[in-house]
């Protein structure tokens, strides 16, 4: 099932047709504008739109089921931590004090901290939605040709498209290796000590070196018979004209980055929204 | 041939070749010309300088394996050396083993047009060749298909058209039969000939499993040995010779039941291919002989070692991968698992092992049921080795590779070491101890991971394709190997589409089709039952093809004979 996870499925919609160039731009544009601002109101904007363009790209919420749990979790724990060791730094930002409780004399609930805290925790979750937009609905290859069209490397661009065209391959050849291990007395579980059962995954990563060099080789002979490299260029079967619409997303996502820098430098005067200061 | 208008295409002179890395040359004193339009059949057994000679054409060597060439090779009057490989691949096409592994785009139509683009063809032009192309192996329905939703044959189809698009006047290829099930080997063979025939292309077949790609029309075969040609004829005088058994070459299974038969085989019987056999001068012998044979008594029966009932098992609620599977396996039995890939041979093994749980149903170990066992429990009655060895080695030196599960289980250092040195005795790696395991062939190390697997002494062993990839010789070696460790009283189960191991080795075969067990019984039996083979995608035996030919009563009981006869004189 894990092999899924990063598995390109192709659909036909406005996300999905879209250039791989032009999905990276936005992808970039718009992660960069919640990064840099500290406006909550700003940044709820923004995780609004990606919450629409995740639900247009049509990706099924099961496939990012298990990763979203792993950046739940992160998020909670990053939330935690950041109040447990720095919990008077909203109000060193905001430059006010309004307490809400007080659990002991250092750990004081204060809405700065709150409002500091729930707008990073707003940042994140706002760019992954459109993390997953990236990674799912953009063809690796197509990807690539976009890439070299802007003057990367084709090698360098075509390496990106094999790693994922092998990546679930290793992860089955993994998955192969393990329950082989495991046969011999290997255990994996939870049941053995966190040492031993890292020396057993090092007892699995060594054949599983091994058949990807094996791998390796096959592929380079097959690339160098077919040809790869032969010219300074090539063209792509997957490759995407830029239309109207890519235009217009990446106008749209240099608009919300614009936006963004405005509210900053404009609107607020720095990178925080403080609405302490009336 | 005596088609001497022809123009070679491929002309080998005084040809020899030492890869850097090797201490002798691989190939020795080559002479060879292939002319337009043949199909040529190279064969021979591992090591010979069978696939050596493929790289030659292609150019893979010398431009990615270096090494040292002398004397000349001449591709359409061009010396390769002085070539590259890039304009050798406009000339040679080359079909690589493993279809999975050349697999380089994440569609059909993107692998197909590879070439095409890193030729800068404009993308339009591309589209339309790929399209065309795909029509040609009939893939043309899957142009978005990714690798995952592929079979075997599909992916080798898929290569072939990659390499068709640059319209190469020679086809290369190296053991196209090597991963797939017999029907569909049958179909590549077949597809191989349909475009030969249509595009009067040179085909050039590297391949050791000669009978199979007899199958069709073949002009030559050459057979290599030791890095030099040891014959170089048409197929009809290459079964009168007796060149290939001693070369450790398997001949087709009807060519030596002929020769059992007493028949001396001559090339105007036409033995290449049996389609083409005149059965008038052999037919009297054969019958002669069938009738001679002693008929033989069943075996005692024995206290079942392994029972399964009504086993069920899905990974998603969708398709059930086992349906309501029963079998028997009695102890010391050698059994074949065969099935089509995807039937669900693997995953009868998956539920055998403990790697994943049945649904429904259960497994017996001498009448006591199996649930609830873990992998570690189980292993230590019943051991499991892979395909590739590679995925299963994991130490550097081949003893504590093998002392691995021991010293897994705490083991004392003092019983561990008899326990290993028995176990690499009776694989017959004594000499090999203290060595690594990295200085041993592919079969040396298949053998250390059945040693590892001995050592815990288990009663059953399971065999995933125990003799993949490997020629006669190796495939000889393994089999006698696994009969001997049978002899001692180890159950042995095997999951193979190879037809030859079926009848030779293992009495007994259960055939998986759709997660279905549809036949349960003698490998002869099965290998002689249209609706089974044809169902599990496996081909009926030509020993039982050519009792049909020649009219004999009972075709099944001649199969029969012929692995009796077998047994009794070779073995």
């Amino acid at each position: 099932m894990k092999a899924k996870l990063f598995d390109y499925i192709d659909r036909d919609n406005f996300i999905f047709n879209l250039s791989g160039l032009t999905k990276l731009v936005c992808f970039i544009c718009m992660t960069f504008s919640v990064m840099f601002s500290y406006d909550i109101r700003y940044i709820l904007f923004v995780a609004l739109l990606s919450i629409i363009f995740f639900r247009m790209s049509g990706v099924q919420f099961r496939q990012i089921k298990l990763m979203l749990i792993y950046v739940a979790i992160f998020l909670l724990m990053n939330f935690l931590l950041t109040f447990l060791f720095s919990p008077k730094y909203g109000t060193e930002i905001y430059g006010t004090t309004h307490e809400i409780f007080r659990l002991t004399s250092r750990y004081v609930v204060t809405q700065e901290q709150l409002l500091y805290q729930v707008t990073k925790l707003t940042k994140y979750a706002s760019v992954v939605p459109l993390g997953m937009i990236f990674l799912l609905t953009t063809n690796p290859s197509e990807f690539a040709a976009s890439l070299s069209r802007v003057g990367c490397n084709y090698k360098g661009a075509y390496a990106v498209s094999l790693t994922l065209r092998y990546f679930p391959d290793m992860i089955r050849d993994y998955q192969d290796i393990a329950l082989a291990q495991q046969s011999r007395g290997l255990d994996l579980s939870k049941k053995e000590k966190l040492g031993v059962r890292v020396k057993n995954v090092m007892n699995i990563c060594v054949p599983l070196i091994f058949s990807t060099l094996d791998r390796i080789e096959l592929i380079t002979n097959a690339m160098d018979l077919r040809g790869f490299g032969k010219y300074k260029k090539r063209t792509w079967y997957v490759a995407k004209k830029l239309r109207k619409s890519d235009w217009f997303s990446m106008l749209f996502g240099a608009l919300v980055l614009a936006g963004s820098l405005a509210m900053s430098f404009v609107v607020n005067g720095s990178r925080f929204w403080n609405p302490f200061v009336a | 041939m005596g088609q001497t208008e022809k123009k070679p295409v491929i002309e080998f002179e005084h040809f020899q070749f030492q890869y850097f890395s090797q201490a002798e040359p691989t190939l020795h004193d080559i002479n060879l010309k292939i002319y337009e339009g043949e199909k040529i059949l190279i064969v021979g057994p591992s090591g010979s300088g069978k696939s050596t000679i493929g790289n030659c054409l292609n150019g893979l060597i010398p431009f990615s394996y270096r090494g040292e060439v002398e004397g000349s090779l001449k591709i359409s009057g061009v010396e390769t050396k002085e070539s590259n490989i890039f304009e050798l691949s406009k000339k040679v096409g080359t079909v690589l083993q493993d279809a999975d592994g050349q697999f380089i785009g994440l569609t059909v139509g993107e692998d197909i047009a590879f070439a095409l683009e890193n030729d800068c063809v404009p993308q339009a032009k591309m589209k339309e060749t790929v399209r065309k192309v795909a029509e040609v192996v009939d893939m043309g329905e899957l142009l978005k298909s990714s690798p995952f939703e592929l079979s075997g044959g599909q992916k080798q189809r898929v290569s072939f058209a990659g390499v068709m698009v640059d319209d190469v006047d020679i086809l290369l290829f190296d053991e196209p039969l090597a991963n797939l099930d017999p029907a569909t080997g049958k179909t590549a063979i077949d597809l191989i000939d349909r475009v030969w025939k249509e595009s009067k292309k040179t085909v050039v077949i590297i391949e050791h499993r000669l009978e199979d790609v007899l199958y069709r029309d073949v002009d030559r075969i050459v057979v290599v040995s030791d890095g030099r040609i040891a014959a170089d004829m048409t197929p009809d005088e290459l079964m009168a010779a007796n060149i290939l058994t001693e070369l450790g070459i398997r001949e087709p299974l009807y060519v030596t039941a002929m020769k059992y038969a007493g028949i001396t085989v001559t090339p105007e019987m036409r033995a290449g291919r049996l389609d083409t056999l005149d059965t008038e001068q052999v037919k009297e012998p054969l019958i002669r002989w069938d009738q001679a044979q002693q008929k033989k008594e069943k075996p005692a029966e024995r206290p079942v070692i392994l029972e399964a009932r009504h086993l069920n098992f899905q990974y998603t609620k969708k398709r059930k991968i086992l349906q309501d599977v029963n079998f028997q396996i009695q102890e010391g039995e050698m059994v074949s698992i065969v099935g089509t890939n995807g039937a669900g041979k693997s995953t009868l093994a998956k539920v055998i092992c403990g790697f994943v749980t049945e649904d429904e149903g259960e497994l017996l170990y001498y009448g006591e049921s199996m649930k609830g066992q873990t992998i570690k429990e189980r292993s230590r009655r019943i051991g499991y080795v892979m395909q590739n060895p590679n995925q299963m080695i994991c130490k550097p030196m081949i003893y504590d590779e093998v002392a691995l599960g021991l010293r897994i289980r705490g083991t004392a250092e003092e019983e561990i070491e008899p326990r290993v040195d028995k176990a690499l005795k009776i694989c017959g790696l004594a000499p090999f101890k203290k060595w690594p395991v990295s200085a041993l062939s592919f079969g040396q190390k298949k053998r250390v991971t059945i040693a590892s697997m001995l050592v815990m002494n288990p009663q059953v062993l399971i065999l995933d394709e125990p003799t993949a990839g490997q020629d006669y010789h190796h495939y000889t070696e393994i089999m006698e190997f696994l009969k001997s460790l049978n002899d001692q009283g180890v159950t042995i189960i095997m999951i193979t589409h190879d037809m030859h191991l079926m009848l030779e080795y293992t009495p007994h075969a259960i055939v998986i089709s759709d997660g279905k067990k549809i036949g349960d019984a003698t490998a002869v039996e099965i290998l002689t039952n249209e609706e089974i083979t044809g169902k599990a995608s496996l081909k009926i035996t030509s020993l039982y093809e050519l009792a049909m030919k020649i009219g004999m009563e009972n075709p099944s009981a001649f199969v029969q004979n012929f692995i009796g006869y077998e047994r009794g004189t070779h073995r």
